[in-house]
């Protein structure tokens, strides 16, 4: 794509070997935290913090991991957590490209205003209005329920404007042959919007996921019942209760790691594809 | 612009095609619509008209005009947490910017593992923050944490507090930011690498401009609307922040980390609710992020 041709090959290998060490240095940098959370995470709490470091323990401690389960409900937050992500993240995908498409593909009364009524919004930040909405909430008894954090998670300006990005750039002749052929709205959405548009919908995907399964602010408002908390918050009151217990705390954190890990390596080949065609870089 | 367009299903004859042709289309934005009007812009307009009343969610609420905003002005922890915000923003926006495209630059190279080194440097920003918050503070831990084992190692005497120290921990959590959110705007820069000319760059170095002119004339420029985009994103990201507080220095020591949606969530759902307080201060975070989104709309525009 770029870089002149073989003109300067000195020069151009010496260029090339300061950048695999400045990105060497930048790798290391951003995983020694992950590493130390992975080493620490098998080690007994008077371990942890010896100094040179131990990047391997002799003697793993695999016992963490078992033990964490028992010490705090760490199933029934994990479960909590993969509900409401799973719920929010097909409703967001589900809504969000569906408004997407009448918006993108469909001339109708109220579009501009409609449209700019979300874009008005995207620029809000949810914290300005959190404290009405709980107020709202909780006079419809939804605080203490998984649904008032569906509800605030699943229905986001962003999703549609994100998947209407992409869906303008899929040629509208397309749509109109369907039409030709005799598809209904439902049935081209359906049929030939859904399979183009892997690349917006991996995306919105992980945005949806990571930020579900990440949140902290939400949950942590509404839901204060021990059985009803997500990962996040039963992490945050066990490193709150058992401050010292920092091979426990590793190992916790190691499993609130991997859901996101795993979706994300996934989706990540759509992915800078994906926010380059949804027209995310401005 | 808006009228053109507008107009014209205005004057079209309503056929009945017209309007089940409407009436499709609203039956597709409607499952999103009504629960972005219900959960989203109710709240919103009910947050504006809490700012002018008095509720503890309890007793009626009572109307009281400015009464709060005139309070905010006397409120001494509100000031701290409105220019905290603003200096974690000064700090956070020009740093994670400038990293983010250094980086992009670097990995937009035709490299060995671009994709393994990609995924790295997104990582921290999918990570959940709980975790990387609690290995962060073992890390910076003044007392036992191996940055400062290194640190004392080295032969370096007065140690950091890190996010203990009053002085420090508002750049503990700025670094911490930048390390977590670059990966983010890294590929929304390398997003916007995809979609500029090679062939200016070709040209330019053609007539024997060097990298870093180049860098600097060719391909700077074609990137700014993405510049744009991030200065904006990173600017309203940064006056939101609450949760890395939280996690990192509880708003402390003292009130040297605590920020406008700190204050909000104390205000709001610490001790006695102050609903109508609270939504006052979430106003002053309101108009903020307006101005700054208006100011930079100018700026960018009167620029080219």
């Amino acid at each position: 794509m770029k870089q002149k041709s073989s003109s300067i090959k000195a020069g151009h290998t010496a260029a090339m070997a300061v950048i695999y060490v400045i990105l060497i240095l930048i790798t290391a940098l951003m995983l020694i935290p992950f590493l130390w959370m992975l080493s620490a995470s098998l080690k007994m709490n008077k371990d942890v913090f010896t100094f040179p470091i131990q990047w391997i323990p002799d003697s793993p401690r695999w016992r963490n991991y078992v033990d964490i389960w028992t010490k705090i409900p760490l199933l029934t937050f994990v479960k909590n957590s993969a509900k409401l992500t799973v719920i929010v993240t097909l409703l967001q995908l589900f809504t969000s490209s569906f408004a997407a498409y009448a918006f993108a593909k469909m001339e109708f009364r109220g579009k501009k205003v409609l449209f700019l009524g979300y874009i008005a919004t995207i620029a809000v930040p949810w914290q300005a209005y959190m404290v009405p909405q709980f107020m709202m909430m909780r006079s419809w008894n939804l605080n203490n329920t998984h649904l008032a954090i569906i509800c605030l998670q699943a229905f986001s300006a962003f999703g549609v404007f994100l998947m209407k990005q992409f869906y303008e750039g899929v040629p509208s002749e397309l749509c109109a042959a369907a039409r030709i052929d005799g598809l209904s709205e439902y049935g081209i959405w359906m049929r030939i919007m859904l399979p183009l548009s892997k690349p917006a919908l991996s995306t919105l995907t992980i945005f949806t996921f990571v930020a579900t399964w990440n949140d902290f602010l939400g949950p942590l408002i509404y839901l204060t019942r021990n059985e009803l908390k997500t990962i996040q918050i039963g992490l945050r009151m066990f490193i709150s209760q058992y401050s010292a217990e920092y091979g426990l705390i590793m190992a916790a954190s190691v499993i609130a790691l991997i859901p996101v890990l795993v979706v994300f390596l996934a989706l990540q080949k759509y992915f800078v594809q994906g926010v380059a065609s949804t027209g995310l870089k401005g | 612009m808006t009228a053109n367009t507008a107009q014209a299903p205005a004057k079209r004859k309503r056929s009945g095609k017209d309007l089940r042709n409407n009436l499709t289309a609203y039956s597709f934005i409607a499952p999103n619509f009504i629960g972005f009007c219900v959960f989203t812009l109710v709240p919103m307009i009910f947050a504006i008209a809490l700012a002018f009343c008095n509720w503890d969610g309890v007793h009626p609420i009572e109307f009281t005009g400015v009464q709060n905003f005139v309070d905010l002005l006397g409120d001494a922890t509100f000031k701290t947490a409105f220019v905290n915000t603003i200096i974690y923003s000064l700090g956070t926006v020009p740093l994670t910017l400038v990293c983010s495209l250094g980086l992009a630059m670097l990995l937009n190279q035709k490299i060995r593992c671009r994709n393994f080194f990609r995924t790295v440097a997104f990582f921290p920003y999918v990570a959940s923050l709980v975790a990387v918050a609690a290995v962060w503070n073992m890390i910076f831990s003044p007392s036992m944490g191996p940055v400062n084992m290194i640190l004392s190692a080295l032969g370096v005497e007065n140690l950091p507090r890190w996010a203990a120290g009053k002085d420090t921990a508002m750049i503990t959590v700025i670094l911490f930011s930048v390390w977590k959110n670059m990966g983010y705007y890294m590929v929304i820069y390398l997003a916007g690498l995809q979609g500029i000319n090679p062939d200016l760059e070709e040209a330019a170095s053609l007539d024997g401009a060097s990298r870093w002119e180049i860098f600097w004339h060719v391909v700077l420029p074609q990137l700014r609307p993405t510049t744009f985009f991030v200065t904006i994103t990173l600017t309203i990201a940064s006056f939101k922040v609450y949760d890395q507080m939280y996690m990192i220095t509880q708003g402390g020591p003292g009130n040297a980390t605590i920020t406008l949606v700190y204050d909000i969530y104390n205000v709001a759902f610490v001790n006695t609710p102050k609903y109508g307080y609270a939504s006052a201060i979430s106003m002053v975070l309101f108009v903020l992020v307006l101005l700054i989104t208006v100011l930079q709309f100018r700026g960018s525009s009167s620029e080219e």
